[in-house]
């Protein structure tokens, strides 16, 4: 559904990033911890004050009230915050559903009843899991995943890895992943399913040095 | 019944009172009779200068005059304010907002007592003026200091949770809702508080002057109500300013939420200077040696340095 485009981006400690992703296209970011690709997302999203200029399709941000451009390029950062005491007011209100996103929950192995659950109850890997749900509920046009599995078991992993390569193709929605983890980063850019590219020395470089990209 | 004068003499011996509580904190090792001396100089020097700044003002009724003294106790009123936030906004904001609520709750409701309620002619008259004045700033005062440290505390301790409910496309208003209410709420308590208990325990200050001064009881009371009434609504006035204003400037224009990474500095260094003294104290307290370092130092000249001292001091 929609392309994005970061237009000489700026976030603090990262040189001046431009970078296409075509609608539905995939691309992994590495990096050392400290480099730089949690505050690349946040600028993104516009949570951090910086220079530069994003583009959804052919809208730019700078046109866009912020919490309506931060509903449409949707973050899912590395550490999960809660407001309420339930799982329930973290999702979008949908009128006369008594249990929507039953389908998007059982994919990342939930029951419907979550909703009713205690957050001070969930695990580290719930509250990650939730936390994509709860992102994927609100339907946003792109995707920016910080380190999205990072405290999941191998099972739930693939779940997620799943949730989001499905919800990528249905919605076409661009995706930019920050990974660690090199197995899952070759696993979901295998057979021409996505780029990688990494940071390094305050820079956006393609992994390897040899990609072919422009 | 007329006003029974004081004499110096009667000062003084209330002022022995003092003197004997200072004593007792010396005596239990309380450790509070340096304070309670100086609280108590301060006061006696504040209210005599008061008391004369008052009378030369009654005596000249110039607008003038009584516009400098309301604008002196404005202006302390803000500083104290600023000095009861433990996370204040930077540079003028953090005085500013402050005083701004504060002036326009206190002025306005003020203007409001004299020319619609009391009818005080001129308006101005200091008697009423300024005695009003004085109560409706200490009250906003409070109230706006309170409702601005929670305001600022809970975004700061909440920061996580807000974020994210802007990430969840929620506008700035929506994200700092609950914290904005909470916020309002603790710093009207106290004012609601003091109204539903007037007269019951203590009786409020005014009306305890008016009836030493010889005022009859009923007419004491309902100034005394009067009052009451006002201070709440100069107190919430200036509490829902300062909070909205307040919460305003925790977003920038693009509703991200803006906490002063000087904070963040300062809390910082207070905690390593904290640790650092932690561990000063209880070295002496062990007869341990406390040599602090910097990082730029080489270990093997630091230790080279220190046994040649301890050398020399054997």
């Amino acid at each position: 559904m929609a392309g994005l485009r970061l237009e000489s981006l700026r976030p603090r400690v990262l040189a001046a990033v431009t970078l296409e992703l075509g609608a539905g296209e995939l691309i992994l970011i590495s990096g050392p911890s400290g480099s730089g690709k949690s505050l690349l997302l946040r600028a993104i999203a516009d949570l951090d004050p910086h220079e530069g200029e994003v583009w959804l399709d052919d809208e730019p941000r700078s046109a866009m009230a912020a919490h309506r451009w931060r509903r449409r390029v949707g973050l899912l950062p590395a550490e999960s915050f809660w407001w309420d005491d339930r799982v329930g007011p973290h999702f979008p209100k949908v009128a006369g559903d008594p249990s929507p996103f039953r389908g998007l929950l059982g994919d990342l192995g939930f029951e419907p009843d979550v909703i009713g659950w205690s957050v001070s109850r969930l695990s580290t890997g719930e509250r990650q899991r939730l936390a994509l749900a709860r992102l994927l509920a609100q339907q946003p046009e792109a995707l920016l995943l910080d380190e999205a599995t990072a405290n999941l078991d191998p099972a739930n992993r693939d779940r997620v890895e799943s949730v989001v390569k499905a919800y990528r193709r249905e919605q076409a929605a661009a995706t930019l992943w920050v990974s660690h983890d090199p197995a899952q980063r070759e696993r979901l850019t295998a057979h021409g399913g996505g780029r990688q590219l990494a940071i390094r020395d305050g820079r956006l470089e393609p992994e390897g040095g040899g990609g072919s990209w422009a | 019944m007329g006003l029974i004068l004081l004499s110096p003499f009667d000062l003084a011996l209330a002022s022995v009172l003092v003197l004997l509580l200072a004593a007792m904190s010396w005596w239990l090792h309380l450790g509070v009779e340096r304070r309670v001396l100086i609280a108590a100089a301060r006061s006696t020097v504040q209210l005599l200068l008061v008391g004369l700044v008052l009378k030369v003002l009654f005596e000249q009724t110039h607008p003038g005059l009584v516009a400098l003294m309301a604008l002196f106790m404005l202006a302390v009123a803000g500083f104290e304010a600023l000095q009861r936030q433990k996370r204040r906004f930077r540079g003028p904001w953090g005085y500013g907002i402050g005083s701004f609520s504060i002036f326009v709750s206190s002025f306005g409701v003020l203007a409001l007592a004299l020319t619609v309620i009391i009818r005080v002619e001129p308006w101005y008259q200091p008697q009423y003026l300024i005695p009003l004045l004085g109560m409706l700033l200490g009250n906003a005062m409070s109230g706006v200091a309170i409702a601005l440290d929670g305001l600022t505390r809970g975004a700061w301790d909440a920061r996580g949770p807000i974020e994210a409910r802007l990430l969840a496309g929620a506008t700035w208003e929506q994200a700092i809702e609950s914290i904005r209410r909470e916020a309002l709420r603790s710093g009207l308590i106290p004012i609601v508080n003091a109204m539903a208990t007037a007269g019951l325990v203590n009786l409020p200050g005014m009306m305890t002057g008016q009836i030493l001064a010889g005022s009859p009881p009923m007419e004491a009371a309902k100034y005394q109500l009067l009052i009451m009434f006002l201070i709440s609504a100069g107190t919430g006035l200036g509490s829902v300013l300062a909070v909205w204003l307040g919460s305003r400037r925790l977003f920038d224009e693009r509703e991200r939420l803006r906490l002063d990474s000087d904070h963040v500095r300062r809390n910082y260094l207070d905690e390593v200077a904290a640790f650092r003294e932690t561990y000063q104290r209880e070295c002496f307290q062990s007869g341990i040696d406390y040599v602090p370092l910097d990082t730029s130092m080489p270990f093997d000249k630091a230790l080279l340095e220190y046994l040649l001292s301890r050398r020399a001091r054997c």
